[in-house]
Protein backbone atom coordinates (compact mmCIF):
# COMPACT_ATOMS: atom_id res chain seq x y z
CA UNK A 1 0.00 0.00 0.00
CA UNK A 2 2.85 2.51 0.94
CA UNK A 3 4.67 1.19 -1.82
CA UNK A 4 1.78 2.09 -4.20
CA UNK A 5 0.92 5.71 -2.49
CA UNK A 6 5.59 6.44 -3.37
CA UNK A 7 5.25 5.15 -6.27
CA UNK A 8 2.56 6.27 -8.35
CA UNK A 9 3.02 9.86 -8.03
CA UNK A 10 6.57 9.86 -9.50
CA UNK A 11 5.17 8.46 -12.43
CA UNK A 12 1.58 7.36 -13.51
CA UNK A 13 -0.02 10.44 -11.40
CA UNK A 14 2.92 12.70 -11.43
CA UNK A 15 1.50 16.02 -10.45
CA UNK A 16 2.86 17.86 -13.38
CA UNK A 17 1.81 16.24 -15.84
CA UNK A 18 -0.86 14.53 -15.29
CA UNK A 19 -2.92 16.14 -12.54
CA UNK A 20 -1.66 19.72 -14.57
CA UNK A 21 -1.10 21.33 -11.03
CA UNK A 22 2.20 23.19 -9.99
CA UNK A 23 2.99 24.20 -13.55
CA UNK A 24 3.92 27.94 -12.99
CA UNK A 25 6.65 27.01 -10.62
CA UNK A 26 7.98 24.60 -12.64
CA UNK A 27 8.24 27.27 -16.05
CA UNK A 28 9.63 29.67 -13.89
CA UNK A 29 12.61 28.09 -11.95
CA UNK A 30 13.84 25.78 -14.56
CA UNK A 31 16.46 28.10 -16.42
CA UNK A 32 19.05 26.22 -14.41
CA UNK A 33 19.50 23.12 -12.90
CA UNK A 34 21.02 24.17 -9.47
CA UNK A 35 18.11 25.99 -8.30
CA UNK A 36 15.79 23.44 -9.57
CA UNK A 37 16.87 21.31 -7.77
CA UNK A 38 16.89 23.09 -4.40
CA UNK A 39 13.53 24.20 -5.20
CA UNK A 40 12.62 20.51 -5.75
CA UNK A 41 13.93 19.43 -2.42
CA UNK A 42 12.14 22.46 -0.57
CA UNK A 43 8.99 21.53 -2.18
CA UNK A 44 9.41 17.85 -1.42
CA UNK A 45 10.16 18.89 2.08
CA UNK A 46 7.34 20.87 2.41
CA UNK A 47 4.75 18.98 0.85
CA UNK A 48 5.66 15.76 3.56
CA UNK A 49 5.34 17.94 6.31
CA UNK A 50 2.66 20.06 5.55
CA UNK A 51 0.73 16.78 4.85
CA UNK A 52 1.52 14.76 7.65
CA UNK A 53 1.35 17.81 10.11
CA UNK A 54 -2.42 18.08 9.06
CA UNK A 55 -3.05 14.75 9.06
CA UNK A 56 -2.16 14.44 12.94
CA UNK A 57 -4.47 17.50 13.17
CA UNK A 58 -7.28 15.99 10.67
CA UNK A 59 -9.65 15.26 13.47
CA UNK A 60 -9.16 18.50 15.69
CA UNK A 61 -9.39 21.30 12.76
CA UNK A 62 -12.64 22.78 12.72
CA UNK A 63 -14.87 22.70 9.48
CA UNK A 64 -15.33 26.44 8.69
CA UNK A 65 -11.65 27.36 9.29
CA UNK A 66 -10.10 24.39 7.36
CA UNK A 67 -8.61 26.24 4.32
CA UNK A 68 -7.19 28.51 6.60
CA UNK A 69 -5.44 26.07 8.85
CA UNK A 70 -3.94 24.61 6.10
CA UNK A 71 -2.55 28.21 4.99
CA UNK A 72 -0.92 28.34 8.18
CA UNK A 73 0.75 25.22 8.29
CA UNK A 74 1.88 25.65 4.91
CA UNK A 75 2.96 29.32 4.84
CA UNK A 76 4.80 28.60 8.37
CA UNK A 77 6.75 25.87 6.80
CA UNK A 78 7.57 28.15 3.93
CA UNK A 79 8.82 30.90 5.96
CA UNK A 80 10.63 28.38 7.67
CA UNK A 81 12.19 26.54 4.54
CA UNK A 82 13.68 30.34 3.51
CA UNK A 83 15.04 31.58 6.28
CA UNK A 84 17.09 28.19 6.50
CA UNK A 85 18.17 28.69 2.94
CA UNK A 86 19.16 32.15 3.81
CA UNK A 87 21.14 30.91 6.60
CA UNK A 88 22.82 27.87 5.04
CA UNK A 89 22.41 28.25 1.19
CA UNK A 90 22.81 32.02 0.61
CA UNK A 91 23.97 31.89 -3.02
CA UNK A 92 20.91 29.31 -4.13
CA UNK A 93 18.15 31.26 -1.72
CA UNK A 94 19.39 34.80 -3.77
CA UNK A 95 19.05 33.04 -6.74
CA UNK A 96 15.36 31.47 -6.01
CA UNK A 97 14.29 34.76 -4.64
CA UNK A 98 10.74 35.04 -4.26
CA UNK A 99 9.74 31.57 -5.77
CA UNK A 100 10.84 30.18 -2.06
CA UNK A 101 8.22 32.26 -0.95
CA UNK A 102 5.81 31.64 -3.84
CA UNK A 103 5.73 27.75 -2.69
CA UNK A 104 2.69 28.43 -0.91
CA UNK A 105 0.70 28.89 -4.08
CA UNK A 106 1.96 25.40 -5.20
CA UNK A 107 -1.37 23.62 -5.84
CA UNK A 108 0.64 20.40 -5.13
CA UNK A 109 0.19 20.95 -1.62
CA UNK A 110 -3.04 22.39 -0.95
CA UNK A 111 -4.07 19.44 -3.81
CA UNK A 112 -2.75 16.64 -1.62
CA UNK A 113 -3.60 18.08 1.98
CA UNK A 114 -7.58 17.86 0.89
CA UNK A 115 -7.43 14.61 -1.70
CA UNK A 116 -5.22 12.93 0.63
CA UNK A 117 -4.24 14.05 3.92
CA UNK A 118 -6.99 14.96 5.55
CA UNK A 119 -8.15 11.50 4.99
CA UNK A 120 -5.69 9.75 5.45
CA UNK A 121 -3.11 8.39 8.62
CA UNK A 122 0.05 10.47 9.61
CA UNK A 123 2.72 8.32 7.90
CA UNK A 124 0.85 7.64 4.53
CA UNK A 125 0.00 11.07 3.96
CA UNK A 126 3.77 12.24 4.84
CA UNK A 127 4.52 9.53 2.09
CA UNK A 128 1.79 10.92 0.11
CA UNK A 129 3.53 14.24 0.08
CA UNK A 130 7.02 13.17 -0.28
CA UNK A 131 6.17 11.32 -3.70
CA UNK A 132 4.54 14.02 -4.90
CA UNK A 133 7.48 16.58 -4.30
CA UNK A 134 9.57 14.18 -5.65
CA UNK A 135 7.40 13.69 -8.82
CA UNK A 136 7.54 17.44 -9.30
CA UNK A 137 11.18 17.38 -8.88
CA UNK A 138 11.78 14.84 -11.34
CA UNK A 139 9.97 17.27 -14.10
CA UNK A 140 11.92 19.90 -12.96
CA UNK A 141 15.56 18.61 -13.61
CA UNK A 142 14.07 17.46 -16.92
CA UNK A 143 12.92 20.17 -18.17
CA UNK A 144 16.04 22.56 -16.46
CA UNK A 145 18.65 19.74 -17.81
CA UNK A 146 17.09 20.35 -21.10
CA UNK A 147 17.09 24.44 -20.88
CA UNK A 148 20.47 24.54 -19.09
CA UNK A 149 22.22 22.70 -22.10
CA UNK A 150 20.41 24.21 -24.98
CA UNK A 151 19.84 27.65 -23.29
CA UNK A 152 23.78 28.45 -21.71
CA UNK A 153 25.67 25.14 -23.03
CA UNK A 154 26.31 24.09 -19.36
CA UNK A 155 25.25 21.95 -16.37
CA UNK A 156 25.32 22.70 -12.76
CA UNK A 157 27.74 25.80 -14.05
CA UNK A 158 29.78 23.49 -15.84
CA UNK A 159 30.43 23.89 -19.75
CA UNK A 160 29.50 21.16 -21.48
CA UNK A 161 29.82 22.22 -25.45
CA UNK A 162 33.19 23.12 -26.20
CA UNK A 163 34.57 26.78 -26.27
CA UNK A 164 35.90 26.33 -29.92
CA UNK A 165 32.24 24.76 -31.22
CA UNK A 166 30.97 28.42 -30.59
CA UNK A 167 30.82 30.87 -34.01
CA UNK A 168 32.52 33.57 -31.14
CA UNK A 169 35.42 31.37 -31.69
CA UNK A 170 35.44 30.17 -35.22
CA UNK A 171 33.04 27.23 -35.12
CA UNK A 172 29.89 26.42 -35.75
CA UNK A 173 27.44 26.37 -32.60
CA UNK A 174 25.59 28.96 -31.03
CA UNK A 175 23.77 28.85 -28.00
CA UNK A 176 19.83 28.99 -28.20
CA UNK A 177 18.81 32.14 -25.91
CA UNK A 178 15.26 31.26 -26.76
CA UNK A 179 15.28 28.22 -23.80
CA UNK A 180 15.73 30.71 -21.33
CA UNK A 181 12.76 32.32 -21.90
CA UNK A 182 10.03 30.95 -20.04
CA UNK A 183 8.08 30.01 -23.42
CA UNK A 184 10.57 27.36 -24.16
CA UNK A 185 9.69 25.93 -20.67
CA UNK A 186 6.28 25.62 -21.68
CA UNK A 187 7.32 23.99 -24.67
CA UNK A 188 9.62 21.12 -22.97
CA UNK A 189 6.89 20.89 -20.60
CA UNK A 190 4.34 20.46 -23.03
CA UNK A 191 6.25 17.67 -24.56
CA UNK A 192 6.78 15.70 -21.34
CA UNK A 193 3.29 15.90 -20.61
CA UNK A 194 2.63 14.23 -24.55
CA UNK A 195 5.22 11.90 -23.57
CA UNK A 196 3.32 10.70 -20.15
CA UNK A 197 0.02 11.19 -21.76
CA UNK A 198 0.85 8.45 -24.39
CA UNK A 199 2.34 6.03 -21.63
CA UNK A 200 -0.52 6.52 -19.59
CA UNK A 201 -2.85 5.61 -22.60
CA UNK A 202 -1.20 2.92 -23.48
CA UNK A 203 -1.08 1.27 -19.78
CA UNK A 204 -4.95 1.54 -19.62
CA UNK B 1 -21.56 14.47 18.55
CA UNK B 2 -17.56 14.79 17.41
CA UNK B 3 -18.82 17.04 14.65
CA UNK B 4 -21.11 19.46 15.89
CA UNK B 5 -18.35 20.06 19.08
CA UNK B 6 -15.86 20.89 16.00
CA UNK B 7 -18.18 23.36 14.46
CA UNK B 8 -18.97 25.73 17.73
CA UNK B 9 -17.97 28.98 17.47
CA UNK B 10 -15.79 28.86 21.09
CA UNK B 11 -13.77 26.22 19.69
CA UNK B 12 -13.39 27.52 16.45
CA UNK B 13 -12.30 30.68 17.90
CA UNK B 14 -10.18 29.10 20.30
CA UNK B 15 -8.45 26.75 18.25
CA UNK B 16 -7.38 29.82 15.51
CA UNK B 17 -5.94 31.78 18.68
CA UNK B 18 -3.96 28.36 19.98
CA UNK B 19 -2.96 27.82 16.26
CA UNK B 20 -1.55 31.33 15.49
CA UNK B 21 0.05 31.81 18.83
CA UNK B 22 2.25 28.51 18.50
CA UNK B 23 3.20 28.97 14.61
CA UNK B 24 3.76 32.99 15.86
CA UNK B 25 6.09 31.77 18.55
CA UNK B 26 7.56 29.20 16.82
CA UNK B 27 8.55 31.41 13.53
CA UNK B 28 10.10 34.29 15.97
CA UNK B 29 11.79 31.45 17.29
CA UNK B 30 13.35 30.74 14.03
CA UNK B 31 14.53 34.17 12.93
CA UNK B 32 15.74 34.91 15.47
CA UNK B 33 17.95 31.66 15.50
CA UNK B 34 19.17 31.80 12.20
CA UNK B 35 19.77 35.75 11.87
CA UNK B 36 23.46 35.64 13.36
CA UNK B 37 24.03 33.44 10.28
CA UNK B 38 22.15 35.31 7.74
CA UNK B 39 24.18 38.51 8.53
CA UNK B 40 27.25 36.70 8.62
CA UNK B 41 26.17 35.46 5.15
CA UNK B 42 25.58 39.23 3.87
CA UNK B 43 28.28 40.62 5.31
CA UNK B 44 30.41 38.16 3.92
CA UNK B 45 28.97 38.68 0.44
CA UNK B 46 29.71 42.26 0.84
CA UNK B 47 33.44 42.24 1.25
CA UNK B 48 33.78 39.62 -1.24
CA UNK B 49 32.06 41.63 -3.51
CA UNK B 50 34.31 44.52 -2.26
CA UNK B 51 37.34 42.20 -3.19
CA UNK B 52 36.06 41.10 -6.97
CA UNK B 53 36.02 44.50 -8.03
CA UNK B 54 39.90 44.99 -7.18
CA UNK B 55 40.98 41.08 -8.29
CA UNK B 56 41.30 39.49 -5.07
CA UNK B 57 38.86 36.98 -4.92
CA UNK B 58 40.64 35.10 -2.09
CA UNK B 59 42.00 37.11 -0.02
CA UNK B 60 41.43 38.31 3.71
CA UNK B 61 39.64 41.54 3.59
CA UNK B 62 40.93 43.57 6.37
CA UNK B 63 44.49 42.94 4.73
CA UNK B 64 43.27 45.17 1.79
CA UNK B 65 40.88 47.26 2.47
CA UNK B 66 40.13 50.25 4.75
CA UNK B 67 36.19 51.71 5.02
CA UNK B 68 36.69 55.15 4.86
CA UNK B 69 34.08 58.75 3.75
CA UNK B 70 34.91 60.89 0.74
CA UNK B 71 34.23 64.82 0.90
CA UNK B 72 31.76 67.01 3.24
CA UNK B 73 29.27 64.98 2.25
CA UNK B 74 30.73 61.27 4.06
CA UNK B 75 30.65 59.36 1.00
CA UNK B 76 30.90 55.89 1.51
CA UNK B 77 34.32 55.03 0.28
CA UNK B 78 36.59 51.84 0.37
CA UNK B 79 40.48 52.15 -0.01
CA UNK B 80 42.61 48.93 -1.08
CA UNK B 81 46.03 49.01 -0.70
CA UNK B 82 47.84 46.51 -3.02
CA UNK B 83 50.89 44.42 -2.06
CA UNK B 84 53.06 46.69 -4.59
CA UNK B 85 51.83 50.14 -2.70
CA UNK B 86 49.45 50.99 -5.40
CA UNK B 87 46.23 52.43 -4.14
CA UNK B 88 42.77 51.90 -5.69
CA UNK B 89 39.70 53.50 -4.56
CA UNK B 90 36.34 51.43 -4.64
CA UNK B 91 33.09 53.53 -5.19
CA UNK B 92 29.53 51.86 -4.30
CA UNK B 93 26.93 51.74 -7.21
CA UNK B 94 23.21 51.90 -6.34
CA UNK B 95 20.65 52.38 -9.34
CA UNK B 96 17.84 50.59 -11.23
CA UNK B 97 17.73 47.65 -13.19
CA UNK B 98 14.58 46.42 -14.99
CA UNK B 99 12.82 44.55 -12.39
CA UNK B 100 14.48 45.80 -9.80
CA UNK B 101 17.44 47.35 -7.93
CA UNK B 102 21.26 47.64 -8.95
CA UNK B 103 24.08 47.57 -7.28
CA UNK B 104 27.82 47.54 -7.49
CA UNK B 105 31.54 48.73 -6.79
CA UNK B 106 33.50 50.29 -9.42
CA UNK B 107 37.54 50.46 -8.12
CA UNK B 108 39.12 53.40 -9.96
CA UNK B 109 43.09 53.29 -9.96
CA UNK B 110 45.07 56.17 -8.82
CA UNK B 111 44.73 58.70 -11.69
CA UNK B 112 41.00 58.65 -10.50
CA UNK B 113 40.02 58.87 -14.04
CA UNK B 114 40.44 55.09 -15.67
CA UNK B 115 38.44 51.90 -14.21
CA UNK B 116 40.88 49.17 -12.28
CA UNK B 117 37.89 46.94 -11.99
CA UNK B 118 33.84 46.56 -11.82
CA UNK B 119 31.75 43.96 -10.43
CA UNK B 120 27.62 44.30 -10.30
CA UNK B 121 24.77 42.76 -8.65
CA UNK B 122 20.86 43.37 -8.43
CA UNK B 123 18.09 41.71 -6.80
CA UNK B 124 15.55 40.48 -9.88
CA UNK B 125 16.66 41.15 -13.35
CA UNK B 126 15.45 38.30 -15.85
CA UNK B 127 17.63 34.97 -15.59
CA UNK B 128 20.07 34.57 -18.26
CA UNK B 129 19.11 38.05 -19.82
CA UNK B 130 19.54 41.50 -17.21
CA UNK B 131 20.98 38.68 -14.94
CA UNK B 132 24.63 38.39 -16.68
CA UNK B 133 25.35 41.43 -15.49
CA UNK B 134 26.76 39.92 -12.79
CA UNK B 135 29.26 37.76 -14.61
CA UNK B 136 32.79 38.62 -15.74
CA UNK B 137 31.54 38.34 -19.32
CA UNK B 138 30.12 41.63 -18.10
CA UNK B 139 32.21 43.44 -16.23
CA UNK B 140 35.53 42.13 -17.41
CA UNK B 141 35.62 45.19 -20.29
CA UNK B 142 35.46 47.85 -18.01
CA UNK B 143 39.20 47.46 -16.94
CA UNK B 144 41.15 50.12 -18.39
CA UNK B 145 38.33 52.02 -19.78
CA UNK B 146 38.14 56.14 -19.02
CA UNK B 147 35.41 57.87 -17.12
CA UNK B 148 37.03 61.23 -18.81
CA UNK B 149 36.95 61.90 -22.75
CA UNK B 150 39.55 65.09 -22.62
CA UNK B 151 38.48 66.75 -19.20
CA UNK B 152 34.84 66.17 -19.52
CA UNK B 153 32.96 64.02 -17.17
CA UNK B 154 31.89 61.33 -19.77
CA UNK B 155 31.07 58.43 -17.39
CA UNK B 156 31.07 54.71 -19.12
CA UNK B 157 28.34 54.16 -22.10
CA UNK B 158 27.16 50.18 -22.19
CA UNK B 159 26.07 50.07 -25.61
CA UNK B 160 25.30 47.62 -28.81
CA UNK B 161 26.79 44.25 -28.28
CA UNK B 162 29.80 44.76 -31.09
CA UNK B 163 29.50 48.62 -31.00
CA UNK B 164 31.91 49.75 -28.26
CA UNK B 165 35.25 48.19 -30.11
CA UNK B 166 38.21 50.54 -29.40
CA UNK B 167 35.77 53.25 -27.42
CA UNK B 168 37.47 54.10 -24.09
CA UNK B 169 34.31 55.45 -23.36
CA UNK B 170 32.53 52.46 -23.33
CA UNK B 171 31.53 48.65 -22.99
CA UNK B 172 29.52 46.06 -24.80
CA UNK B 173 25.82 45.82 -23.45
CA UNK B 174 23.94 42.48 -23.12
CA UNK B 175 21.68 41.12 -26.16
CA UNK B 176 18.37 41.04 -24.76
CA UNK B 177 19.09 42.67 -21.75
CA UNK B 178 19.16 46.47 -22.94
CA UNK B 179 17.07 47.53 -20.21
CA UNK B 180 19.37 46.49 -17.38
CA UNK B 181 22.50 47.39 -19.89
CA UNK B 182 20.91 50.81 -19.81
CA UNK B 183 20.28 50.66 -15.94
CA UNK B 184 23.67 49.96 -15.32
CA UNK B 185 24.93 53.17 -17.62
CA UNK B 186 22.82 55.31 -15.04
CA UNK B 187 23.81 53.50 -12.37
CA UNK B 188 27.19 54.38 -13.21
CA UNK B 189 27.07 58.07 -13.75
CA UNK B 190 24.34 58.92 -10.99
CA UNK B 191 26.52 57.37 -8.50
CA UNK B 192 29.52 58.85 -9.81
CA UNK B 193 28.16 62.11 -9.48
CA UNK B 194 28.48 63.06 -6.06
CA UNK B 195 31.84 61.88 -5.89
CA UNK B 196 33.17 63.86 -8.91
CA UNK B 197 34.30 67.17 -6.85
CA UNK B 198 36.13 64.80 -4.57
CA UNK B 199 37.88 63.36 -7.45
CA UNK B 200 38.63 66.47 -9.08
CA UNK B 201 40.58 67.24 -5.85
CA UNK B 202 42.52 64.31 -5.86
CA UNK B 203 43.78 64.31 -9.39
Amino acid sequence: MNRRIFLDPLFKNNPIPVLALGICSALAVTVKLEPAMVMALSVTLVTGFSSMILSLLRNTIPNRIRIIVQLVVVAALVILVDQILKAFAWQISKQLSVFVGLIITNCIIMGRIEAFALINKPFPSFVDGLANGLGYGIILIAVSIVRELLGSGTLMGYHLIPQQWYVANGGFYENNGLFILPPMALIVLGLIVWVFNAKNARRT
Amino acid sequence: MVNKKRNGNVYTIMYAALMVTLVAALLALASQGLKPRQLANIMAETQLTILRSVHLEDQPYEKYITDTVAGPQQLPLFICTLDDGTRKYIIPLEGKGLWGPLRGYLALNDDFRTIYGAVFDHDSETPGLGAEITTSFFSDPFRGKSLYSGDQFVSISVLKQGRSHNNPNAVDGISGGTLTSRGVENMIRESLKPYIPFLRHYE
